[in-house]
């Protein structure tokens, strides 16, 4: 009795957490998992990356733009906006294909107007890659970025 | 607690232009302290925007988004006297929720 009690409450514990991040807002329902964008987020390198995205296979498209410096003089503190042509843009991504790890962020701008600015960390020069999906299909673009002084310290 | 975000949202024709200013480490999981031992990673891991409550922009970030993190959006459809709330969650579970109205 006790045993299937204590169950019965994990399995609650469980389903109630997911619940409240579904409740304030952070999670939803269909959308992919939190489990999945934060394995996007441990991947190296770019084809990875767009793997653990589901964006295998992004097109290349001047409607996708990346409005950044060609030299940063301090990787710490990289400014890079990236925007989209594309109608019906539902997220944004960038990744920086030699940071340790490759994804900088992800945004869903279906509520916004598909532009966003942002300072990103450079461990050293490399490409940058914005990643575009709109109308359920991916797009990219890409960008090197010339680093004087590293970002990820050490 | 952390500190308060700045926050500027300015109207032009309806469109609200939106700037955050965020206080955080941002810390990577890379470095190293003077003793070698890996400082541990402490990011801000989900940012959600908000127009008079309902949800316009949701991120995620990794730590490869620059300390005392800055963003600028646009959010279509506002008016002079709405709200825009910003609120983020950091990967300890911190979190802080700041809001200004449109201007």
């Amino acid at each position: 009795m006790k045993q299937t009690r204590r169950t019965a409450l994990q399995a609650a514990g469980g389903v109630g957490a997911y619940a409240a991040l579904v409740s304030i807002g952070l999670l939803r329902p269909g959308q992919a998992s939190a489990a999945e964008v934060s394995a996007a987020f441990k991947t190296q390198g770019i084809a990875a990356t767009l793997k653990a995205l589901g964006a295998e296979g992004a097109t290349e498209s001047p409607d996708v733009v990346i409005n950044a410096p060609d030299i940063a003089e301090n990787g710490a503190v990289v400014p890079v906006g990236v925007s989209s042509k594309l109608p019906n843009t539902e997220t944004l991504a960038l990744l920086v294909e030699k940071n340790p790890n490759a994804l900088a962020g992800t945004y869903d701008v279906s509520g916004i107007e598909p532009r966003v600015n942002m300072r990103i960390k450079m461990g050293q020069s490399s490409d940058v890659v914005a990643v575009v999906k709109a109308d359920g299909k991916y797009y990219m673009a890409r960008k090197e970025i010339k680093v004087t002084l590293g970002g990820c310290g050490g | 607690m952390a500190d308060p975000m700045k926050i500027r949202a300015k109207l032009d024709g309806d469109v609200a232009d939106v700037r955050v200013l965020m206080a955080h480490e941002m810390e990577t999981g890379q470095r190293k302290d003077s003793a070698g031992n890996v400082i541990p990673a402490w990011h801000i891991s989900e940012v959600k925007a908000e127009l008079n409550g309902k949800t316009v922009m949701k991120a995620n970030w990794g730590p490869a988004i620059a300390k005392n993190p800055y963003m600028q959006f646009s959010v279509p459809g506002a008016k002079a006297g709405d709200k825009i709330a910003i609120t983020w969650v950091d990967n300890r579970g911190d979190t802080r929720t700041d809001e200004t109205v449109i201007k």
